[in-house]
């Protein structure tokens, strides 16, 4: 649980974050443009910033009170910053050492350095100076030693942003991965929505040096003005988990609320050609754009579109910017599933709250990433 | 003594570099605790006590030297306090006084690099240490440092050369007492003034050859040191 109400003056920059409240478990991603006050909450709620004022508690340990601040030395967290700050005197062995050995006794459990460092992908690394690192490995390092400081609390300031898009996209996966294997509560900043989809357990959002809402990532993805909308349009984000490598190459994406149970859904995705290496049954997100989703009264014939997914209308809205229809599908489990429509089709099919229907979406849309 | 047939007063010479390695040695202590200070202060003052440091520089020595014949005069406030914590000895005209002096007058050649070199800190690394839970001395010791070290060569090497070279400011504290405070500047001057061009002129070479290395040093340090921030 994060609690508090933090304020912090840089420069000509003011922080009042106003009251917070919300559940620290899995990540949490502060989510807003440039400028808004992202970096600076994660300062003050780190204590890396000794002007920060104001009330914070994580798990009702006091860590700020007024003036008084626990020392960062103190808190546990694993930080991980924009550029990866790694020390320029070390190699990249030096650099993990440099964590291993200040970490508290009491702190001294869970995965083994060793696993840490293979899981990270970075044993081949080990005897590199830092300079000689590309920007994903230095990133990679800096992710090993966050773990390796055996944090209660993990920070990641734009991790991302440096990078290219195949790092990125190599990164967010073990990211993502290493966060749910782990379990450590995150606290991430970013102003890429895919990151917020990928990752997301809830979203703070901020403007203007202020928090405006906390929200979970379904609530966040179910109003069409969600700020994690661009230029793409609405997006859905489906939970589900990864099946076997079919021999045509596609890969069912399935929700069981049971294991032995017959599979809510099935979406067929194809393979990413960067993605990770497959692991069936493990658990993934499926981000769809609502714009690739199409609708229809009855399940068609003569199509070559695989997914056609059953579900039910929950309701229709209109896009007051394109003038385009959204329509919110619920799927067999519950989750969420949206559709962007014309509104003539809207129209032609007759569709309203309550029918069911079938969401059609091409194979070529989705990846397993 | 002699070097290479030319008469060459080797006291002088053992004084001047003893004064200026304790001098330097003193600096490093003092002058890194007031740079760190000074490149974190974020209030007005800072404007204020940046000239003071820096004053040296534009002061005539002899107005230095004046000031501190004052203020360390036997029967002075500041002999009076050391008085009091059972340290008696005279403060001016011995070796005491040539340090005291030097350490005055070099202040700024150590402060500003070394100042120079904590405002240029890459602070997310010094960030990433504290989130390693190293503490300040720790983190002064195993991450500053080393990222400063530039700085402090430059400062150290500087301060050492410096007073080395002073005249002014030694020659109103030290007084001139052969054996026991004339140093080089200082017997280059009193060679001159009896016209005893030769002795002058080897004790002035050996300074012209000390200063050009040690400003190659620097240099040549300035552009190795450059620490790559990854």
């Amino acid at each position: 649980m994060f609690q508090g109400n933090l304020q912090l003056k840089l420069g000509n920059f003011e922080l009042n974050s106003g009251e917070f409240a919300f559940d620290s478990s899995g990540v949490t991603v502060l989510f807003g443009r440039s400028g808004s006050g992202k970096s600076t909450l994660l300062r003050a709620m780190s204590g890396l910033d000794k002007h920060a004022r104001g009330e914070f508690k994580f798990n009702d340990e006091i860590w700020q009170s007024g003036k008084k601040a626990l020392p960062v030395e103190q808190r546990d967290i694993g930080f991980v910053f924009q550029t990866a700050a790694l020390l320029p005197n070390k190699n990249v062995q030096g650099n993990l050492d440099y964590a291993i050995k200040r970490i508290p006794k009491q702190r001294q459990h869970g995965p083994s350095t060793e696993e840490i460092i293979e899981r990270v992908g970075i044993r081949h690394l080990l005897n590199r100076p830092v300079d000689n690192l590309s920007g994903g490995e230095r990133q990679r390092v800096a992710i090993a030693r966050a773990l390796l400081t055996r944090p209660r609390l993990l920070m990641m300031d734009e991790p991302l942003s440096a990078l290219d898009w195949r790092a990125k996209s190599e990164l967010l996966l073990l990211i993502e991965s290493v966060i749910a294997d782990y379990q450590i509560p995150t606290l991430y900043i970013t102003h890429a929505p895919v990151e917020v989809e990928r990752l997301a357990n809830r979203v703070v959002f901020m403007a203007d040096g202020r928090i405006t809402s906390v929200e979970s990532l379904a609530e966040a993805t179910s109003r069409i003005d969600s700020p994690l909308f661009t230029e793409e349009g609405p997006v859905s984000v489906v939970h589900g988990q990864l099946g076997e490598i079919d021999p045509d190459g596609l890969i069912a994406f399935e929700s069981r609320q049971q294991p032995e149970a017959e599979p809510a859904f099935t979406f067929w995705l194809n393979r990413a050609e960067h993605s990770s290496p497959h692991t069936p049954g493990a658990k993934a997100r499926l981000r769809v754009l609502a714009r690739d989703v199409a609708i229809a009264r009855h399940r068609p014939e003569g199509l070559s579109m695989l997914n056609q997914i059953p579900a039910r209308i929950e309701r229709i809205e209109a896009d007051p910017q394109t003038h385009r229809q959204v329509v919110f599908l619920t799927l067999n489990d519950g989750q969420t599933l949206i559709a962007e429509l014309s509104r003539r089709s809207v129209n032609v099919l007759n569709l309203s709250a309550d029918q069911s229907v079938f969401a059609l979406v091409k194979t070529a849309a989705l990846l397993d990433q | 003594m002699q070097i290479m047939g030319y008469p060459l007063d080797i006291d002088p010479i053992l004084l001047t570099l003893e004064v200026a390695t304790i001098t330097a040695i003193v600096l490093l202590l003092i002058g890194t605790p007031i740079a760190w200070w000074l490149a974190n202060m974020h209030s007005r003052a800072r404007i204020f006590l940046e000239a003071l440091v820096a004053l040296p520089l534009v002061l005539p020595p002899t107005v230095l030297g004046f000031y501190l014949i004052v203020a360390l005069n036997p029967d002075g406030s500041i002999a009076q306090f050391l008085k009091f914590f059972g340290i008696t000895g005279q403060l001016t005209f011995n070796k005491t006084g040539l340090v005291i002096g030097s350490v005055v007058y070099s202040l700024p050649f150590t402060v500003q690099p070394i100042m120079a070199a904590f405002e240029a800190l890459p602070t997310q690394i010094v960030d990433a240490a504290r989130t390693m839970r190293a503490s300040f001395f720790d983190r002064f010791f195993t991450v500053i440092v080393p990222l400063a070290r530039q700085g402090f060569l430059v400062g150290v090497v500087l301060t050492f050369a410096h007073t080395v070279g002073e005249f002014g400011v030694v020659l109103m504290v030290g007084g001139n007492i052969e054996g026991m405070t004339r140093t080089v500047s200082i017997a280059i001057f009193d060679h001159v003034e009896s016209l005893e061009y030769t002795e002058a002129h080897v004790l002035s070479i050996l300074m012209v050859i000390f200063s050009l290395l040690v400003l190659m040093f620097v240099y040549g340090l300035n552009r190795r040191l450059q620490v790559k921030a990854v």
